[in-house]
């Protein structure tokens, strides 16, 4: 456990050492100021509001995919169940770099623009999954005979879906957009190579790594970074603590 | 609405697709595999024609016409053989170290741990695949720093030889702390830990706990047990997370970069041929070369079962 935290509990740490360079333990003094320094810069801002954009584009991208396919697939048998079954799965299972790298040179093939709406769709792409696998999950338990029930009752279509199948798939739901958000939050890979001249807020913490001086405030943008996805990705584990969420 | 109207229109339609429900279906699966097939497995096969396109030397121009000579080139070229053989290397120990590192853990969570304790395992291993792995890879920095965390630690409890002892081993070694092997088998483990608990964790609660009685009872020693009874069960979860430490670790270029030797990986390789060398060819080959593996691993995994434990 301390092997998996102790490491964020670091960054925290030097976010505040008053070296500007390395990082030795202890640090000589602790300061303020990287604080300052991080927050006054406009780059940082603007990679961070680019993040949120395209975090929120792809969430809803594919809350709508994944939450529909998961309604098409949790019972259903149909031709070619299974092989789709494996390609859902591909984009998380293959290597970043093989869905970056495709959507990139496809893109280029057809002269495609690449920038904001390129990032969105690689990250639509893996996010799908995550979504269909929380929403599959809590529809599988649902009982099926609560649907006809409700039709057999009078209800219309909307009136079933509003009032017997969403209350049971909601926190589903919620919890996938969430995940699905901090995945395409944080993501680097894909990224790299869907994205034109603007950085994201990771490829921007990345290429400021190899920067010589001013190192910590480094360690204050990635302290962001932690802060915007931790929370709601706590809140959202919780919401579906019956462990049917893996991924 | 009153009893005995006619049916609404939206009542007509919800009926429609009770009574036709193949229609409902197309329509609900229609955008997802659209998106899927289309975008996802379409740009893959983009890829795949331009890893038979080649680069004129002299120009540095794509030439789009079909050729082997990129994959020829790929084979016989000893450097890129060495990478592929390196990066398989890598990605498996780092895969056999997860695998050890997460049994321990695993079986106390499955047989041993309360369910309090186990909900809060099973969210403080689940966490960090949520947050951002660059970040953790950054703190890694500043742990392994020249006089940073570890070598005052180690200082402190006089056992500061074990680092040069680690720089200085063939296999391991390197300039400094950051920029060994060593540290970077040791960062890729850390990051795809959580990816190896948790499949694994979901196997080993599947091992009835009466197969493991019937089999003392049946005499055998606790390490037969194990090795007969408890690690076929669990080989499914093993398989399930070795397709992630493996996978991860088999297209990272970002980790190479951090740490470890000059020495490319695969996924620097492509990287640095589709962004600074421009040959595209050459990087959408080399992506290939993992896309191949992965996708044979899979078909092995789906075999043994490990889909069911994902």
């Amino acid at each position: 456990m301390a092997f998996i935290y102790f490491p964020l509990a670091v960054i925290a740490l030097y976010a505040f050492t008053t070296q500007s360079s390395s990082f030795t333990f202890p640090p000589p003094g602790l300061t303020t100021e990287w604080f300052g320094v991080a927050l006054g810069q406009s780059s940082m801002w603007t990679a961070l509001r680019l993040s949120l954009t395209v975090a929120s584009v792809a969430t809803v991208t594919s809350l709508l995919l994944g939450a529909l396919l998961a309604a098409a697939a949790y019972r259903a048998r149909f031709f070619g169940r299974d092989a789709l079954a494996f390609v859902v799965v591909l984009p998380i299972a293959l290597p970043g770099i093989v869905t970056g790298i495709a959507l990139r040179s496809t893109a280029d093939q057809f002269g495609l623009p690449i920038g904001f709406w390129t990032i969105v769709i690689g990250h639509a792409t893996f996010c799908i999954v995550i979504v269909y696998n929380n929403v599959v999950a809590r529809l599988r338990r649902m009982s099926p005979n609560a649907v006809e029930a409700s039709g057999d009752l009078g209800a219309s279509g909307w009136q079933t879906f509003r009032w017997v199948i969403w209350p049971n798939v909601a926190t589903a739901v919620l919890a996938g957009g969430v995940l699905a958000f901090a995945l395409s939050f944080d993501e680097i890979i894909v990224t790299t190579f869907t994205r034109g001249s603007e950085p994201t807020l990771p490829i921007y913490i990345y290429s400021s790594l190899f920067r010589p001086r001013n190192k910590p405030v480094t360690n204050v943008v990635a302290l962001l970074a932690i802060a915007v996805t931790f929370v709601p990705v706590l809140i959202a584990q919780l919401l579906t603590r019956d462990r049917e969420s893996v991924r | 609405m009153a009893v005995g109207s006619l049916p609404s229109r939206g009542r007509r339609i919800s009926a429609f697709f009770f009574r036709h429900p193949r229609w409902k279906l197309l329509l609900l699966l229609a955008p997802a595999v659209l998106w899927l097939v289309v975008v996802y497995l379409g740009s893959i096969a983009g890829l795949l024609r331009q890893s038979f396109w080649s680069i004129e030397e002299f120009t540095g121009l794509i030439d789009r016409t079909f050729t082997l000579s990129t994959y020829l080139q790929l084979v016989q070229e000893p450097a890129n053989r060495d990478i592929i053989v390196r990066t398989a290397t890598l990605a498996a120990s780092v895969t056999v170290l997860c695998a050890v590192l997460a049994f321990p853990l695993a079986y106390y969570m499955a047989r041993f741990a309360t369910a309090r304790m186990k909900t809060f395992l099973y969210l403080a291993v689940l966490m960090p695949l949520w947050s951002s792995y660059l970040v953790r890879a950054l703190s890694w920095r500043q742990i392994l720093a020249e006089d940073g965390i570890l070598r005052w630690t180690l200082r402190k409890v006089h056992l500061d030889g074990v680092v040069d002892v680690i720089l200085a081993a063939p296999l391991l070694g390197g300039s400094s702390l950051i920029s060994s092997r060593f540290s970077l088998v040791l960062v890729f483990t850390y990051l795809w830990l959580p990816f190896m608990i948790l499949p694994l964790e979901t196997a080993l609660e599947r091992v009835p706990r009466s197969f493991l009685e019937a089999s003392s009872d049946l005499g055998a020693r606790p390490g037969l047990t194990f090795r007969r009874v408890v690690l076929p069960l669990a080989k499914p979860g093993l398989v399930a997370g070795s397709i992630f430490t493996f996978s991860l670790t088999l297209g990272d270029f970002i980790l190479p970069s951090m740490f470890g030797t000059s020495a490319y990986i695969l996924g620097q390789q492509v990287y640095v041929q589709q962004g600074v060398a421009g040959n595209d060819p050459l990087a959408a080959a080399f992506t290939f070369v993992a896309l191949v593996i992965m996708v044979v691993y899979l078909f092995l995994a789906r075999r043994a079962g490990a889909f069911e434990a994902l």
